[in-house]
């Protein structure tokens, strides 16, 4: 099927199986391996990519569905000799190990903060109130990522660093 | 042989000039983790497109295939090979070694008719792309004709046996002191099967160039896995390169090779393109190993004081039909606290279920589930502090065999981690702190993992710019290898870390062990440390005999290394400068270390203490870690950010041992019942609160010439029973039964009547 992605800023044509998903597509038709494939079903988060703004698990939907959506993964964050504040504060904090579910941690990071900008809230926000940035918040948001090295504090603190710097 | 005492001599990482060994500098690779750039074996660019190869697992734990229908499969558009035992090629037999020194024999994938474990692959398919393959894979009809599995293992208790070649080691007369102890306790406790569930499933991307077949594959061990590939698809070693420059995590479950390497090689062969084969997530929980259950059984005879009289620890466990893996779970306990009567051992029963492997401290992990509470509950009954109670019976040598600690400072990390947490806040009674809905409690427990040295090589280069290469056939499976590397050349060469390269996971590199039993650093490390003294050596020899360097005519063991600068006393000149004038073509080194012929003269080991504080809602029995503080002392910390995230990783490992972490047994398949992350419960980011990992100051010079010991399994010791202590000081309810799941606590909540 004929789909066309933008991704990271820049239109990519594909002629792709519809059994492919969005991760396949983007790890085996377009290059951008830095999206991983942790577990294929939407349950470990390494796989997240932001979606026209919103971050999902690039392994839970087709590639065609996203004719005409704008895509940004990893590599249109940052990139090693340029790095966003995001990547910085991991690099700095140490919130990763193997490395493998880092993209989707950051991904996932980027669209946390667009959320709690946009006032979205969580199972940790009180009722009507707007959310902050608490550790709380972080943990909860971030509990779709699963990183077995467990930087988990790490990330917490490398989330509020990169929030800080980008404030 | 060398002795450990040739190892105190002053050397570069001890003098530490330049104050590199310990800092906290960031990953080497991370800003390739970080931007997504790190290629892990799935990603390597091939030299032409690949095609996709997907495993096919078999639905019984043991029989035999007595059908195989792949029509269908073969006739799916795009699927290029379709094979069961069969049709796949010829490998070599099980074991074969032709070389009588690979470090691994074959290993053949789709061997014959017979399955042995549940999962297990039977199937390859191999398509144009991931869909086509994965549909074809759908398509494989496979009929068997299975036997009854053998795979309930407290049902078969009574069949276990003695492991291959190991005795009960028996010091006194523990059943006389035991009877004769004043305070006893005997309980048994119950860990289940877990799996590793490392970020990125095991994978393989394969192909050949002129012969040679180039294989990245995410292991741990890089010379097992090429001898074993070559030795199964029947070349010579030297024609497998063999690659592992990234690995998604190991944790012990990446120290072998799966079938995966050997059915990409096999279908590059075939294809002549480049394959790349992946266990789904699915496919790794029967498919890679586990950490086997256990069941423990812990007798303590002790004083009214609380001097042990008496100590034993059981442990039954399991593994595969063909195997003969031991979970040693009671091996540290037998250097972990004073008793003249001790009796240890283990039991082993052989079952239907998938391969039983090392898992993150194999043996500790699950022995100091038991033995960790039980001093818990037993300085209850003697009303004593848990704390206490282990400084009491703190040995002044191994208890086992008499040998002197090489450092030992389980005390220190005991009574710092009491004062740090604020211990003295604890009420000794359960369940008499509530915060809101929650009953709040402490608990501690100690941590102990053994220290081990493995020969190993390595090169350093350094070129007309000054840069110094490093290169081993070492591993950095997460655990900051690439880094600590960087470091000691660093610091051993007086250049600044921007100007060392560092490359591993390579099996045309010198060659090292790879990660695992946390002597990776240490091992690693050590033989970096070799390499580099010797282009020490080198270089200074070159500048006091180069008429044109300001260096010349002087004694090559005066020339100092620092700030990119070779020097002796005001005499300098740029390192860079000396090798460009000197060795255009620059100067490579080896370096090697093996263990010293007298280290295990020494008892060694790292330790530490855990201190937790969870919350436990009474009325669903959720049970919250609200903070959790570890100190321990492992030897010189080689950076202490890459070493503290791996005491607080392993930390965290603790909680879900403790918490979520188990997978139980459908007898009626000999499956697995969990079979992803979704019902395999991973410790998550809301499941951790505040946590803290404290490094004491240390340098064991018994351990290596560097002093450092490792860290990577410390934190997993003992973390688990911290969690236990602490659920059974908030609610006054004991879960010998991990992991300690709401279910199980509520009977004792009920009980209690809260």
């Amino acid at each position: 099927m004929q789909t066309t992605i933008t991704v990271n800023g820049q239109a990519r044509a594909l002629d792709i199986d519809p059994r492919t998903t969005l991760l396949d597509a983007l790890r085996e038709h377009l290059r951008l391996t830095g999206s991983k494939k942790g577990c294929d079903h939407g349950q470990c988060g390494a796989c997240t990519v932001l979606v026209n703004g919103v971050r999902i698990n690039s392994c839970l939907s087709l590639a065609v569905m996203h004719d005409g959506d704008q895509v940004t993964t990893i590599e249109g964050v940052g990139t090693p000799e340029a790095l966003h504040p995001v990547q910085t504060a991991f690099l700095t904090q140490d919130a990763y190990q193997c490395g493998y579910c880092t993209p989707g941690q950051i991904c996932s990071t980027l669209g946390l903060l667009r959320e709690l900008e946009a006032g979205v809230p969580s199972q940790e926000t009180p009722a009507g109130a707007r959310p902050v940035l608490s550790d709380a918040e972080i943990r909860e948001r971030m509990s779709g990522n699963i990183c077995r090295c467990s930087a988990y504090p790490q990330i917490v603190a490398a989330i509020r660093d990169a929030a800080g710097s980008m404030a | 042989m060398s002795s450990v005492h040739d190892w105190t001599p002053t050397n570069p990482v001890k003098e530490n000039r330049s104050g590199l060994i310990g800092k906290p500098v960031d990953r080497y690779e991370g800003p390739l983790k970080v931007t997504g750039t790190a290629p892990y074996a799935y990603e390597v660019q091939t030299p032409s497109p690949p095609a996709y190869g997907v495993m096919v697992g078999a639905t019984i734990a043991t029989g035999r295939i007595t059908g195989v229908d792949i029509a269908e499969a073969e006739a799916t558009a795009g699927v290029l090979i379709v094979w069961t035992h069969l049709n796949a090629p010829t490998q070599a037999p099980r074991g074969t070694k032709v070389h009588p020194r690979s470090s691994a024999g074959s290993k053949p994938a789709l061997e014959n008719d017979r399955v042995t474990y549940f999962g297990q692959p039977v199937a390859l398919v191999v398509g144009e792309t991931l869909e086509a393959a994965t549909a074809g894979a759908h398509r494989v009809k496979l009929t068997y004709a299975e036997d009854h599995p053998d795979v309930d293992f407290r049902a078969r208790l009574d069949a276990a046996v003695s492991p291959v070649g190991e005795e009960d080691v028996e010091i006194g007369n523990f059943a006389r002191g035991f009877t004769e102890s004043p305070v006893q306790l005997d309980q048994t406790w119950h860990t289940p099967i877990q799996n590793h569930c490392q970020m990125e499933p095991c994978a393989s991307t394969v192909w050949f160039e002129g012969g040679k077949c180039v294989a990245h594959t995410s292991v741990q061990m890089v010379k097992p896995a090429q001898h074993g590939l070559a030795e199964t698809i029947g070349i010579p070693r030297d024609d497998v390169h063999l690659m592992t420059r990234y690995i998604g995590g190991g944790f012990g479950g990446k120290g072998q090779t799966y079938d995966d390497l050997v059915l990409a090689a096999l279908a590059a062969r075939a294809l002549g393109r480049p394959v790349k084969v992946a266990f789904t997530r699915q496919q790794m929980m029967h498919g890679t190993i586990h950490r086997p259950a256990t069941v423990m059984r812990v007798r303590l005879g002790a004083e009214k004081d609380g001097r042990l009289n008496a100590m034993s620890m059981m442990t039954w466990t399991h593994c595969h039909r063909d195997g003969n893996f031991t979970e040693h779970a009671s091996n540290f306990s037998r250097a972990l606290y004073a008793a003249p009567n001790r009796l240890t051992g283990h039991r082993l029963v052989k079952l239907d279920l998938p391969g039983a492997g090392p898992m993150r401290a194999p043996g500790e992990a699950s022995g100091t589930l038991s033995l960790e509470c039980a001093m818990d509950e037993l300085a209850e009954q003697l009303g004593l502090d848990p704390v206490e109670l282990r400084i009491r019976n703190e040995p002044p040598t191994d208890p086992e065999n008499g040998r002197p600690f090489s450092m030992r400072q389980l005390v220190r990390c005991l009574r710092e981690g009491a004062q740090m947490f604020g211990w003295d806040r604890r009420l000794p009674t359960p369940g008499l702190v509530r915060d809101g809905r929650w009953l709040v409690g402490m608990g501690m427990a100690a941590a102990i993992r053994g220290n081990f040295l493995l020969p190993a090589k390595c090169s350093f280069t350094v070129d007309a710019d000054g840069v110094i290469t490093v290169k081993q056939g070492m591993t950095d499976i997460g655990t900051g290898t690439y880094t600590v590397l960087a470091q000691i050349a660093a610091e051993t060469l007086g250049v600044p870390l921007g100007q060392v390269r560092v490359e591993i996971g390579d099996s045309e590199l010198p060659p090292a062990p790879g990660s695992g039993g946390q002597f990776g650093a240490a091992t690693a490390g050590s033989a970096a440390l070799a390499a580099g003294q010797n282009l020490r050596t080198a270089i200074a020899e070159l500048a006091t005999g180069d008429e044109a360097s300001p260096l010349f005519g002087g004694r090559p063991v005066d020339v100092t290394f620092q700030d990119g600068l070779v020097a002796i006393g005001n005499r300098s000149e740029a390192l860079a400068e000396l090798i460009r004038r000197a060795a255009p073509e620059g100067l490579t080194v080896e370096g090697e270390i093996r263990p010293a012929a007298d280290a295990r003269e020494w008892s060694q080991q790292t330790y530490g203490a855990h201190y937790c504080e969870v919350g436990v809602d009474p009325v669903t029995g959720e049970v919250r870690v609200r903070r959790m503080l570890g100190v321990f002392a492992a030897g010189r910390i080689l950076n202490a950010k890459t070493a503290r995230s791996q005491l607080t990783g392993g930390m965290i490992w603790g909680v879900g041992s403790a918490l979520t972490e188990g997978n139980a047994v459908d007898p009626r398949y000999g499956s697995l019942i969990n079979q992803d992350l979704a019902q395999y419960l991973v410790p998550v980011q809301a499941d951790i609160g505040d946590l803290e990992a404290i490094m004491l100051d240390e340098v064991d010079d018994k351990a290596n010439p560097m002093g450092v010991k490792g860290v990577g399994e410390l934190g997993n010791s003992g973390a688990g029973a911290a969690v236990a202590n602490a659920i059974y000081n908030a609610c006054g309810v004991r879960v010998r039964d991990y992991p300690i799941t709401p279910d199980k606590l509520l009977a004792g909540l009920i009980a209690r009547g809260l």
